[in-house]
């Protein structure tokens, strides 16, 4: 489904200067309530790992455990540590809150993360051959990504990233794709490599020999009951990101179309690329507001908790401006990515289907 | 770390912070208490404002820290959300072995349109939590110490002179010591009654705007000659005014020196110089972002997306004035951290790159 934009550069620099004073506004509003507000989900982060970890070793109350480390480690990857990294909270000047240094419950490593994530993937949201994350170097997402018999088993790498998505993100900068290409060797990512060997094997002791070996006779309850945290936390928040870029609808664009982009043509390529979910306050939160996607990219580094409150505006601007507002309930959303992975892993009737252009066709 | 003073072995610690990972110990205990950390805190035990235009706190460390009298300490507060930091003299007497946690004694002056000095006047209140780091100074004073002192105090510089008064006098001190103290108006001046109470301690007070003290006016070679003739060792602290004209009259006279932080932002562009610190390099502002002036001189600092989005060219500003082009936002105090792609010079500044 293609869009017609029929925006003129005129009409895109005031949008982009509509846009541009929320964010002023918002950087002007900051304040106390935004700081006390994420140290109160840090400090229910950690209560929640504390007595999740403490219960896994009382086998009768394993449910609740899994179920308490489960929220814990969603919180600190979500809410707490992919919003930290972005340096929403840089502001503060709090070292517990600095982008810069924050590292997270997860095998990837944080400078890793914001390598390829705040810089990359942020910059080059959507474009298709920059944007890594269409497809994680190992799916096809996009019909814009020339089709090979390998993508027949879409669906079966797709339900293995999933799973395995902890794992999937640390090795995101390791390019695999690219070595298998041949246009890097892994000796050009040795430091890459080395770094998330370290974090992934502190993870892992701490997770499946430490915690384990301290509850003695019970080791197996903590150990199942950590795997199965670990494993929901990478069920949901594969489902969430997924839904944040790949729903059907959402736009994909060529280098070419993006050279020299203004800020109101990038604005227009961040909303036409993302997708919202929709959702109550608690839904919100345990989405790390990756529920305001299309927020969240056209201003990644302000609190996610404005997103909610600033949405209302973004939208009627995208109504104004004749542009598309991707949003919808969480199954709904889910159910056409997966029809895309299907769809995507038999090739494309037809010639591929033309990138929006952020330009306008017409004067 | 923590960790290392509360826990025994290598390996218990190692495993403790195995445990604990990635974020460490601190960042768990700190939460149930935020004393326990090995970050250097302090709780604010009691207030006092005793003139209209000081307020006085004492302060529990939750490590020892021992400052020498005359030292500074770095303490930071937050306020509405934004962490702040202030350089303050403290003028409890130094403790050497500071076991027990004694109580730092800190008097913070109010400067006109000063955030954290207006904040501490308007809200100190017991049980409130400050960031300490430091101590840090060269204004102590010299062991064995000089018979005769004079120390000369501007303001809020009577705090170091205090520390050193106090210290003598725990020490027995039974050589000769002269405060002059400069304040606007003798209600302005903090310490008086515990000054007058020091048997050997002679004491002027100076009084520059109002009535009434010692002495009137600006300091001159009569207020030092009547302070005390042929003194050993001159200290001064006190506003960089006061700290030339004393070294007109005493060359090798110790000084330290304050100055409120810049709050006028001009509206217009200014020139001035960056210079690029850990670089050595000094280059004339022309108005452009800090990274492409950065990048015009040679140097290449980490960046990214270079548009004020992925944070990735973030550096710490040790002095000066930017302003974030994207957001309006001003950044005035010394070591903040900001993103270069976006921020232009207003003025002199200093850059960590």
């Amino acid at each position: 489904m293609t869009h017609t934009i029929t925006l003129t550069p005129a009409q895109l620099e005031e949008f982009g200067r509509e846009l541009d004073a929320i964010k002023e506004e918002v950087v002007a509003d900051l304040g106390q309530d935004d700081v006390d507000y994420i140290r109160r989900i840090v400090k229910a982060q950690r209560a929640m790992e504390v007595a999740g970890r403490a219960l896994l070793m009382v086998p009768p109350a394993w449910p609740v455990g899994t179920a308490l480390l489960s929220v814990s480690k969603i919180l600190d990857n979500m809410e707490i540590g992919h919003n930290i990294m972005h340096g929403q909270y840089e502001w503060t000047g709090d070292p517990a809150l600095s982008g810069q240094t924050f590292e997270w419950d997860t095998a990837c490593p944080g400078d890793q993360w914001r390598h390829s994530h705040n810089f990359t993937h942020h910059t080059f949201t959507n474009i298709v051959g920059m944007d890594r994350d269409i497809g994680y170097g190992i799916l096809r997402m996009s019909e814009d990504q020339r089709w090979h018999p390998y993508y027949l088993g879409n669906p079966v790498y797709a339900f293995l990233l999933m799973v395995l998505f902890q794992y999937g993100v640390a090795l995101h900068e390791l390019e695999t794709d690219r070595i298998r290409t041949g246009q890097i060797s892994l000796a050009d990512k040795r430091e890459v490599l080395e770094a998330i060997w370290r974090k992934t094997r502190r993870q892992v002791l701490r997770d499946y020999v430490a915690f384990p070996a301290l509850a003695g006779p019970f080791a197996p309850f903590v150990f199942t009951g950590t795997m199965t945290a670990n494993l929901v936390r990478n069920i949901w928040s594969y489902a969430i990101i997924f839904c944040g870029h790949f729903p059907e609808g959402v736009q994909e664009f060529s280098i070419e179309q993006t050279r020299n982009e203004t800020r109101g043509q990038w604005y227009y390529r961040q909303i036409l690329g993302s997708a919202n979910l929709t959702g109550g306050r608690l839904f919100h939160i345990m989405s790390g507001n990756l529920s305001h996607q299309i927020e969240h990219h056209l201003f990644p580094d302000i609190p996610a908790r404005r997103y909610a409150e600033i949405a209302p505006r973004v939208r009627e601007i995208c109504e104004r401006y004749g542009l598309p507002y991707n949003a919808g309930p969480l199954p709904t959303q889910f159910a056409s990515v997966v029809r895309k992975i299907v769809r995507l892993a038999l090739p494309s009737r037809g010639s591929a289907k033309p990138v929006a252009a952020p330009q306008s066709l017409a004067a | 770390m923590f960790t290392e003073t509360s826990v025994g072995s290598p390996v218990r610690r190692r495993l403790l912070g195995l445990l604990a990972g990635p974020h460490g110990v601190d960042r768990y205990t700190e939460l149930v208490d935020p004393m326990w950390t090995s970050e250097v805190r302090a709780t604010v035990v009691r207030v006092c404002r005793s003139t209209p235009r000081s307020v006085t706190l004492w302060l529990r460390p939750n490590h020892p820290i021992a400052p020498l009298a005359g030292q500074y300490l770095t303490v930071s507060v937050e306020i509405d959300g934004r962490r702040h930091t202030r350089c303050y003299s403290p003028a409890s007497r130094h403790r050497p072995d500071a076991e027990g946690l004694p109580l730092i004694e800190l008097t913070v002056a109010r400067h006109d349109g000063g955030v954290v000095s207006e904040y501490l006047y308007r809200a100190a209140r017991a049980g409130m939590t400050l960031g300490l780091s430091g101590p840090a100074g060269d204004f102590v004073l010299p062991i064995p110490r000089p018979r005769r002192l004079l120390l000369i105090a501007g303001g809020s510089g009577i705090t170091p002179v205090m520390a050193m008064v106090r210290t003598l006098q725990q020490e027995r001190y039974d050589g000769r010591v002269a405060v002059l103290h400069y304040v606007r108006s003798l209600d302005d001046a903090c310490y008086r009654e515990q000054l007058a109470t020091l048997p050997q301690v002679s004491v002027l007070h100076a009084c520059t705007r109002g009535p009434g003290g010692d002495l009137q006016g600006h300091v001159d070679g009569g207020h030092l000659a009547a302070a005390m003739a042929d003194p050993d060792a001159v200290y001064v602290c006190g506003p960089p005014a006061l700290v030339e004209a004393v070294r007109r009259h005493y060359p090798d006279a110790v000084a330290e020196s304050f100055a409120p932080a810049p709050l006028v932002i001009p509206g217009t562009p200014v020139g001035g110089r960056i210079t690029f610190g850990r670089s050595r390099i000094d280059v004339d502002n022309d108005g452009r972002a800090l990274l492409d002036q950065a990048d015009s001189a040679g140097l290449t600092p980490a960046s990214g997306c270079r548009m004020g989005i992925c944070h990735t060219c973030t550096r710490r500003k040790v002095h000066g004035v930017v302003r974030n082009v994207t957001t309006g936002a001003i950044s005035t105090g010394d070591d903040e951290a900001v993103q270069i792609c976006v921020s232009v010079p207003v003025g002199d500044v200093e850059i960590d790159l």
